[in-house]
């Protein structure tokens, strides 16, 4: 058990000379608390096992420390690390019992027998394993198979962290949500940190309390569901939480007003010192951009369909070349074909070169 | 629905039959034939029954004592250069570079024994070990070792298993190897995770995925080196006196050297049973141990972790918990 800090941790596989923008884990200072259970959230390619693997010590990293609660264990091996993980694809030793699996990280660590059998036992319980401890694990469903690993990951009551690389991607759909469940419920009572790694938001949102989101090999946002959701602290964060994503709007920012072509929308905050020369956007989520009938000082937007998603509706539209979703409230129709669209001023985010801006009261 | 019923098929059959009759059913007949009889030169031969069987067995007589003698000799062999060749062949396979270009060059190594004629490799010993103009022998008188391959009893065995450790080592390496291979990174991964010491990873991981073609591997070797002539006759012609004369040796010291057509006909057959018996020995355990986990496997009904353990299966609504 234990805090883990990142300090200017970064990774290339090219080596430490190699230009930082072909980095894949680019240069990253955070602390994960004991206790948390974290998702590291991205998509595929963009660093985010490359960021577990060094933290359990598969990869040695080219540049930056590793604290295990102060402590510095970047030199040290995988071995000598209280690391758990548990990979994406199931890794069995099936010469082995079940019991023997779940036994084995315990045993190679010299812990006594009667310790063992112990640990051994309450996991089997709370993995459901227990009827099957005493089998030979071979020919197991791929499930069965996903809990010995888990249940290889959670067995040691020592370890500073257990590390979950997409361990769901072999599982069907209807057994994924129980698994997860079952790993919540499991963090609940076993107070272990745990970090998740997957590119599924729904997985991310609904395991972890605090939600990672990668990009690009670097850690863009770190936060609970809802400031992602509320505050995407870059573009990209925006875009890939929330379904759909976040419009971004090129805009021209002047003090409380952004302005798109000729049309103002009024901002809740004030911008006055935006960097010189960056590329400034707003950004809106769908859910605060109502379609409505045309009227005078609504920006007008051209209607390329209305998708239907049962409690709700979403209008997509057009404004110049940037393609938009926005709320369509019911009963909405549109005569000719375009709809003004409105905004809500507190929720309207300026990015300068895609990330945010605070702007001042 | 009707058989077509085609008889110029037999067209297609008939030159398979002729061919192996006149290849292998035939000369098999001719050896059962010639076991029968006894010959003294002049293509007159007479009729022995099962006579030679009968001394073959027999330890107290000439055929029978050198038979058994050789068989032992034979079995000894066998035992000895499996019990070298397959661990170092694990023990090179595991120190072999996984990837780089040292693989390629660690293969071409590791295949040029494989590649050398049977009857060179013996002369390359032959010479080799040679204490007047051998490397090998040579070395080993200089620095006080008396080593004589031709006098010496131990010395010509010596010789003739490293020889065959030298020749054949790199198969099961090699075997070994393509087993290793085939083990995904990730189990390395969840091992080192997992605290495991390199012989737990050995034990654990690697040996097990290498059960396969270890079979495969002492198969081959006990079947070769039980057959072995051309290397020992090359090196030792059998000898000093008849210390390394294994049963293809004395078998063709007999039928060629002696020209006793009915003795040798009958040891060849009562060879020939026997590699065919321990083929077959070998090949039950092999797939009985498949089938045996089979069996195992459908026994015990496949665990169903999903509808047997605590992860009930649940209405289908369920899932939508927790949606953010």
């Amino acid at each position: 058990m234990a805090r883990i800090d990142l300090v200017d941790l970064a990774h290339s596989y090219g080596g430490n000379d190699a230009p930082q923008d072909s980095f894949a884990l680019k240069p990253v200072t955070m602390t994960w608390r004991q206790g948390g259970a974290y998702a590291l959230l991205g998509p595929s390619g963009c660093g985010k096992t490359t960021l577990l693997n060094v933290i359990s010590g598969i990869i040695t990293p080219s540049r930056g420390r590793i604290l295990f609660d102060g402590d510095d264990i970047t030199p040290l091996s995988t071995q000598k690390r209280n690391i758990a993980q548990v990979f994406q694809f199931p890794v069995i030793y099936d010469t082995m019992t079940v019991g023997q699996n779940l036994a084995f990280p315990l045993k190679n660590r010299g812990v006594p027998r009667a310790e063992i059998d112990k640990r051994v036992a309450e996991i089997g319980r709370l993995l459901d394993l227990e009827p099957y401890l005493n089998r030979k694990a071979t020919r197991l469903t791929a499930d069965a198979k996903q809990k010995i690993s888990l249940g290889r990951g959670l067995v040691r009551s020592d370890v500073a962290a257990v590390l979950f690389d997409e361990p769901l991607t072999v599982i069907d759909p209807e057994l994924k949500w129980q698994l997860r469940s079952k790993l919540k419920a499991l963090h609940r009572e076993l107070d272990l940190t745990m970090i998740y790694v997957t590119h599924d938001q729904t997985e991310a949102l609904t395991f972890a309390d605090t939600v990672v989101v990668m990009h690009d090999g670097r850690v863009v946002q770190s936060g609970t569901p809802a400031e992602l959701f509320d505050k995407p602290a870059h573009t990209f964060v925006g875009y890939f939480i929330g379904s759909p994503g976040m419009n971004i709007l090129p805009a021209e920012v002047r003090g409380r007003e952004a302005r798109i072509g000729g049309h103002v929308i009024a901002l809740n905050r004030s911008y006055d010192s935006l960097p010189a020369g960056a590329k400034i956007e707003i950004g809106v989520r769908p859910e605060f951009v109502d379609a409505v009938t045309p009227a005078p000082g609504l920006l007008t937007a051209k209607i390329d369909r209305i998708d239907d998603l049962g409690r709700i509706r979403f209008a997509r539209v057009r404004v110049g070349d940037a393609k938009l979703a926005a709320r369509s409230p019911a009963g909405f129709t549109s005569s000719d074909g375009t709809a003004g669209l409105k905004f809500d001023p507190s929720h309207v985010h300026v990015y300068a070169d895609s990330l945010l801006v605070e702007g001042a009261a | 629905m009707d058989k077509t019923v085609n008889q110029k098929a037999w067209f297609l059959v008939a030159p398979v039959f002729l061919v192996v009759a006149f290849s292998a059913v035939l000369p098999l007949m001719t050896v059962v034939n010639y076991s029968m009889q006894d010959t003294f030169g002049n293509n007159q031969f007479f009729w022995n029954g099962v006579g030679w069987f009968k001394e073959l067995l027999d330890p107290s007589t000439d055929l029978g004592g050198r038979f058994l003698a050789s068989l032992g000799r034979n079995l000894f062999f066998s035992l000895v250069i499996l019990a070298i060749e397959v661990p170092l062949g694990i023990v090179v396979a595991l120190s072999m570079p996984r990837q780089g270009w040292t693989v390629a060059a660690c293969l071409v190594i590791l295949a040029l024994p494989l590649l050398i004629p049977w009857n060179v490799v013996g002369t390359i010993w032959q010479i080799f070990g040679r204490p007047d103009i051998g490397l090998l022998g040579y070395v080993l008188n200089a620095i006080g070792i008396d080593y004589n391959y031709v006098s010496n009893d131990i010395d010509a065995w010596v010789t003739v298993i490293v020889m065959d450790v030298w020749h054949w080592t790199s198969l099961v390496a090699l075997l070994c190897y393509a087993g290793l291979k085939s083990i995904p990174e990730a189990y390395y991964q969840a091992a080192q995770i997992d605290g495991a010491s390199r012989w737990a990873v050995f034990n654990a991981i690697q040996l097990p995925k290498m059960n396969r073609v270890l079979l495969i591997a002492v198969l081959l070797r006990f079947m070769d080196s039980f057959m072995i002539y051309t290397e020992p006759f090359v090196v030792t012609g059998g000898g000093p006196g008849n210390s390394t004369t294994f049963v293809s040796i004395e078998l063709v010291k007999i039928a060629l050297g002696q020209f006793d057509l009915g003795k040798a006909a009958a040891l060849s057959l009562v060879y020939n049973l026997i590699i065919l018996i321990v083929c077959w020995i070998f090949y039950t355990v092999m797939t009985n141990a498949g089938a045996e986990r089979k069996v195992q496997a459908e026994s015990e009904p496949a665990v169903d972790f999903k509808a047997s353990a605590g992860l009930k299966p649940v209405p289908a609504l369920k899932p939508k918990e927790g949606v953010a």
